[in-house]
């Protein structure tokens, strides 16, 4: 018996080595918290792009990818922590395609990825306090920051000529990281900010909110919050008192949901979100239904590209290190070389292995800037006619 | 003089008109939970609930008007569905007085074991109402949205403050009275709101002189669910319609209750207003109204605003440590609590 288990683990050990190994990569997204219900199309996206390397018999000499998955929650850090740090140390996953929320990515960052040296890569961490986080290297992301937006939308207030404006931001880190870089941006161009007051989702009423705003004046309103919360509700109380009726609407507002509810009282407000435009994003969704799964659901490309970065970097470093192949992932992801769309990923994978360059566009039309990050392209929104147009992009 | 019609016109846009409909609403809740106190004898923890429970109902049957093409015209179809909406509620609360508060009456359990009985309840309740129609906001008002727009109030006076008044304002104004005229006069002129109040003065009095108390508290539960449920449709109308502000109603309306004087029915309505009317002006920011009103170099730079509006709730507790500390009766002597 005991020879037949040694014969057999040999066997499979042979085996293994002959197909090139088994890669495990960290799925992380947060499946249970406040947003669960955009974490299975992130998963998907990044499982996407893990078969579809793993299938083409192509990566590191035919070695295959596991996707392993972990649970972030989003607002518990300490579970987000626990979580990352099970999938390294008893899975030894290779690379980590997540976490989802700003919060729990500090702490992971911080607490597992620097300690234990893994490549982490968020596809939806957008608070502008990780462009400095000391990661060794270690953190990307292919979500740009929110202080490039906030820059995105002062510029875009600035050249209508508004100069007084009064901000409202939902109370999270999301609102309160984004309001800040628009102030600093606005104000640093000659802007003035009448008031910056936070308002709480799921109140019924925000016409006490609204007062103080209009108390404190201002030509448009800015609203950092979101379409299905506190933000529709600030917007309605400030109409039907007749507080402001332009509005500044950044990524968390501008949907379908907001014309569909406001129609045209909304008329001459504007605003930006991540530019969701480009080849590469039809491909996606096309793929993304194919597979089952809302390729158009938020982030979800960005997730398909971080998984994709992950597995390029460590063909072009010919090796799963982290240690080795931290280094490939802005290489690999920017200029020069072969663009690579989505879909591609075995095209890509042979001109590493042959030596070449590529320049991986992906879904998002990924450009690694600075620490890291998504160099951001937003696309400037206007509404007329109770519809959102499309003015724009920057 | 334009200066201070503009003032005016910015505190009632923003303040009274606002306060005087959340005050109303406040009261016709508040005279639910003290009826309750008054002819029961406790504090009924499951009011904010069957608010939130009157409401759904109204909302389904409103749902339903509107998908058979019944409506009001330019008033909300849901005050036609009030009256099925009421007499769910009624239902429920008869239903849940006959399985679960009787057993404790007969026992002649203390008012703090009802009291923590009622939080049973509540919870079920919160439980069934998101069970039915979920967590999310709901909303159901239709027809005309406002009796004046600010845009057309501008334009027709001037002035360059606005004055907005919604229809569902108006709405509460006019029903909160009514419904306040009815309730007296039955407390007052009937012979079964006579046989209520003497219950509620001396239980065991009105029982020898022949008073039925089964009859009685049938009846207190099914005005109770009239009010919660007018009081809910009012304030969902008004706002919107989420099962966790009902919950999060029971403490404005219990600090108007108790801030009356528990028991007492004018006291509630007076609880109800006074709340309402704090909550709103401390909260708001004065900066506008007082750059109307003072000479220009005494025009303030801040906002004058004597508490962020994040902290609204904590008003209705200074208020109600306030007075229990120093008049536990309330403003209008009721029962100790």
């Amino acid at each position: 018996m005991k020879k037949l288990l040694m014969a057999s683990a040999a066997a499979a050990l042979m085996a293994g080595a002959a197909s090139g190994e088994e890669i495990k990569v960290g799925v992380a997204a947060a499946f249970t918290g406040p947003l669960e219900s955009l974490a299975p199309p992130i998963a998907a996206g990044s499982e996407l792009a893990l078969k579809q390397a793993s299938d083409s018999g192509l990566f590191l000499d035919g070695s295959t990818l596991t996707p392993v998955r972990a649970d972030t929650t989003c607002v518990d850090s300490a579970a987000a922590v626990a979580a990352v740090e099970r999938i390294i140390t008893s899975d030894r996953v290779a690379g980590v395609a997540g976490p989802m929320c700003s919060g729990a990515t500090g702490a992971v960052v911080s607490n597992v990825a620097v300690p234990n040296g893994i490549v982490v890569i968020s596809p939806s961490a957008t608070s502008p306090s990780l462009s400095t986080i000391e990661d060794n290297g270690l953190f990307f992301r292919t979500a740009p920051s929110d202080a490039r937006q906030g820059q995105v939308m002062s510029d875009l207030v600035m050249e209508r000529g508004i100069e007084e404006v009064a901000i409202t931001y939902t109370n999270n880190d999301y609102g309160k990281g984004l309001a800040s870089a628009f102030e600093e941006a606005y104000k640093a161009a000659g802007g003035t900010v009448t008031i910056t007051a936070a308002h709480e989702d799921g109140k019924a009423d925000y016409s006490a909110e609204v007062g103080a705003l209009a108390s404190a004046g201002g030509e448009v309103l800015v609203v950092v919050g979101y379409v299905d919360q506190g933000g529709s509700g600030v917007v309605q109380a400030a109409l039907d008192t007749g507080a402001f009726d332009t509005f500044v609407f950044p990524d968390g507002m501008v949907g379908q949901a907001l014309v569909d509810r406001f129609g045209t009282a909304i008329d001459g407000s504007f605003g930006q979100n991540p530019a969701a435009a480009g080849e590469g994003r039809e491909l996606f969704t096309a793929m993304a239904e194919e597979a089952g799964f809302d390729g158009t659901s938020a982030f979800a490309g960005e997730a398909y590209d971080a998984a994709a970065l992950l597995v390029l970097a460590m063909q072009a470093a010919g090796s799963a290190d982290p240690q080795v192949y931290k280094d490939k992932v802005m290489e690999v992801a920017n200029a020069p070389g072969e663009e690579i769309l989505p879909g591609e990923l075995d095209k890509a994978l042979e001109i590493l292995a042959g030596g070449g360059d590529v320049d991986y566009v992906g879904a998002a039309s990924v450009e690694l800037i600075g620490p890291g990050e998504s160099g951001g392209s937003y696309r400037e929104v206007v509404i007329e006619g109770g519809e959102l147009k499309v003015i724009g992009y920057r | 003089m334009t200066d201070l019609l503009n003032a005016l016109v910015a505190f009632s846009n923003f303040v009274l008109i606002p306060a005087t409909a959340y005050g109303a609403q406040l009261a016709l809740g508040a005279l639910g939970v003290t009826l309750i106190y008054g002819i029961l004898r406790f504090s009924n923890f499951a009011h904010g609930d069957t608010m939130a429970f009157g409401t759904m109902l109204t909302v389904l049957f409103t749902w339903w008007l509107q998908s058979l093409g019944v409506g009001l015209g330019p008033l909300p179809t849901a005050l036609l569905a009030l009256p099925a909406g009421i007499a769910g509620t009624a239902l429920l609360l008869l239903a849940t007085d006959r399985v679960v508060y009787r057993f404790y009456r007969a026992q002649k359990a203390k008012p703090v074991i009802l009291v923590i009985v009622s939080m049973g309840v509540m919870f079920i309740l919160n439980g069934l109402v998101r069970f039915i129609i979920g967590p999310d906001d709901q909303r159901f008002a239709d027809g005309e949205r406002f009796i004046i727009t600010a845009r057309a109030f501008k334009e027709m006076t001037g002035l360059d403050e606005g004055l907005a008044i919604r229809t569902t304002q108006g709405i509460t104004l006019v029903t909160a009275m009514i419904v306040v005229v009815l309730l007296f006069w039955f407390l007052n002129r009937t012979r079964t709101g006579k046989s209520m109040r003497a219950f509620s003065d001396n239980e065991d009095l009105a029982l020898l002189s022949g008073i039925n108390p089964e009859r009685v508290v049938a009846i207190t539960w099914i005005i109770v669910a009239a009010l919660a449920t007018i009081a809910g449709v009012l304030y969902g109308l008004d706002k919107s319609f989420k099962p966790f502000t009902y919950f999060q109603l029971l403490l404005p309306i219990f600090a108007s209750a108790i801030v009356g004087g528990l028991g007492s029915p004018v006291g509630a309505i007076a609880g109800g207003f006074v709340i309402a009317y704090s909550e709103v002006t401390i909260t708001y920011a004065f900066k506008k109204v007082l750059g109307y009103l003072l000479p220009e170099r005494l025009e303030p730079d801040g906002l004058v605003q004597l508490l962020s509006t994040d902290y609204k709730f904590a008003v209705s507790f200074v208020i109600l440590v306030i007075v229990l500390l120093f008049r536990p009766t309330g403003l209008f002597r009721g029962k100790a609590v």
